[in-house]
């Protein structure tokens, strides 16, 4: 199994769901997050005062698959948001041990 | 008595209590980290609710009681001898509802003065200095201009408070943000207020608090009034699109926190102008206003480094003096003002309201630095960088505004 972490743009959060469940990734968990990479942070002016704020606001979601569904699943969120400008993003793929669901006990790719 | 007058005054009584209350609180608290947002919102509250026993207690005697041409005395102490059938002299109201009338500008003044020292000052030296500044610097200088003393006499135009009200908010709020320090990374560091819309909700509210104000000031309900409350409208909205479009030209972006602050520009600058020019006063001062508060905005805390964090001195201050000089060309009858008093002149009323200026601007910055230097013996003055860090709301107040942070 594959647990996914990928940092995207809050606007492409639902077309990314949208794909997701075109190859079928049944579940997620997103959250509000702030971060910067090679976008840096963004300026913002008040009553004439610069503000540098350096965590721009993006959305962070996670999902659990099958090994086989992984890179479908990776391919998915690339395509859904893409922007094709500085900012976009990155997706991160880790090897998951266990998963467990917490109602009836099963575990492994069942329980996902 | 007059029924109509003293209606419009009840009315306008519960409008300036709506500025502070909460119109000033909300627009200086969007303003602020979100870490912080309830302290603003408590000195505000704070404020209005210690400076109302104050007034009662000598302040209101001290402004309005019968005096000298210094100082009112202390005679009219918790209202003594005014009762329910006491009419205020030179007016067709019951002193009672003057005396409250009077009480929400004597808020609202120390409470303007919030916007120079938020996220860094103890709520204690909040409370000590509000209520020591409106008893010796306030309530003094309401009675060299509205209650006898010498600035009326030498017939200084001031209808609801460029001087009283904007100038000794201003010059002590600038004295108070030199005294206290930078905010912890000001100016390159310090994060964006934290809600324009909070920003814009009470800026509005002030809008309309400000017709009682300023319209109210007329004591009366009239012509006077009417004309008041149209001069101070225009020039609001002429504030909005001055400073809007000084935003566009000069970063291609109108803000809403900008349009708000031009607003409270435009109002400032026609305060004390809106019982004396007309309606083409009312918009060459809220353009002039809007003009003028933004360059020193700039001037302040770029050039200058204060971190005068609301822009009081900026805004008011400036916004305050400018109209009090710009009422002597204004009020002109050529321009549709309401026409010099009987002896004067255009030179000779700009020199009475320059010196009008002048002498509030230093009596101000000069008494609020001695106050603030004995109070900050006895009161802690600024908040250790851990708390500044952390928010006063948690450490001053043991309570957050948002609980997801």
């Amino acid at each position: 199994m594959k647990f996914i972490v990928a940092i995207i743009k809050p606007h492409k959060l639902d077309d990314v769901r949208e794909a997701l469940a075109t190859v079928g990734i049944e579940g997620m968990t997103a959250s509000e997050v702030k971060g910067y990479g090679r976008q840096k942070g963004q300026t913002e002016i008040y009553r004439g005062a610069e503000y540098q704020v350096n965590f721009v606001p993006k959305m962070k979601i996670e999902i659990a698959c099958d090994d086989g569904v992984a890179d479908r699943a990776v391919e998915a969120i690339r395509n859904a948001a893409n922007t094709e400008k500085i900012g976009d993003g990155k997706i991160f793929v880790l090897n998951l041990e266990n998963a467990v669901r917490v109602r009836t006990g099963e575990t492994g790719a069942s329980a996902l | 008595m007059n029924g109509a007058d003293t209606a419009w005054i009840l009315t306008s009584t519960a409008l300036v209590l709506f500025m502070t209350l909460p119109g000033l609180a909300l627009f200086y608290a969007g303003l602020v980290r979100a870490q912080n947002v309830l302290s603003v919102l408590m000195n505000c509250f704070a404020i209005a609710a210690t400076v109302s026993v104050v007034w009662l207690v000598v302040a209101y005697s001290i402004a309005f009681g019968e005096g000298n041409a210094w100082w009112g005395g202390l005679g009219t102490s918790f209202l003594s001898g005014v009762g329910l059938d006491t009419i205020r002299a030179d007016t067709t109201l019951p002193e009672t509802l003057f005396f409250m009338f009077q009480m929400t500008f004597a808020i609202i003044t120390p409470a303007l003065i919030v916007g120079a020292y938020v996220e860094r000052i103890h709520f204690a030296f909040v409370v000590a200095f509000s209520l020591v500044w409106v008893v010796i610097v306030y309530a003094p200088v309401v009675h060299w201009v509205w209650g006898g003393g010498f600035l009326s006499e030498m017939g200084l135009i001031d209808f609801a408070g460029g001087v009283v009200v904007h100038v000794t908010a201003g010059v002590s709020a600038l004295v108070l943000a030199i005294m206290l320090g930078k905010r912890r990374g000001f100016p390159n560091e310090i994060q964006p207020p934290h809600n324009p819309g909070m920003v814009m909700i009470g800026a509005s509210m002030l809008w309309i608090g400000w017709f009682g104000f300023n319209a109210g000031s007329a004591l009366a309900a009239d012509g006077a009034a009417g004309m008041a409350m149209t001069v101070t409208h225009i020039s609001a909205a002429a504030g909005v699109i001055a400073w809007s479009a000084m935003e566009l030209m000069k970063y291609r972006k109108a803000s809403l926190v900008g349009a708000v602050t031009g607003m409270v520009a435009g109002l400032a600058t026609i305060t004390p102008a809106s019982g004396s020019v007309g309606p083409i006063g009312g918009l060459v001062l809220g353009l002039a206003g809007g003009i003028v508060c933004f360059t020193i905005t700039q001037f302040v805390k770029q050039r200058l480094k204060i971190d005068d964090s609301l822009d009081v001195f900026a805004v008011h201050g400036i916004g305050g003096a400018l109209g009090t000089l710009l009422a002597a060309i204004f009020v002109s009858a050529a321009l549709g003002g309401a026409g010099l008093a009987e002896g004067m002149d255009t030179g000779s009323q700009l020199g009475v309201q320059a010196l009008g200026v002048v002498v509030v601007a230093i009596w101000s910055g000069v008494l609020t630095f001695v106050i603030a230097t004995v109070l900050k013996m006895f009161v802690p003055f600024r908040v250790k960088l851990e708390t500044e860090v952390q928010g006063l709301d948690l450490a001053m107040h043991g309570e957050r505004g948002y609980h997801n942070l």
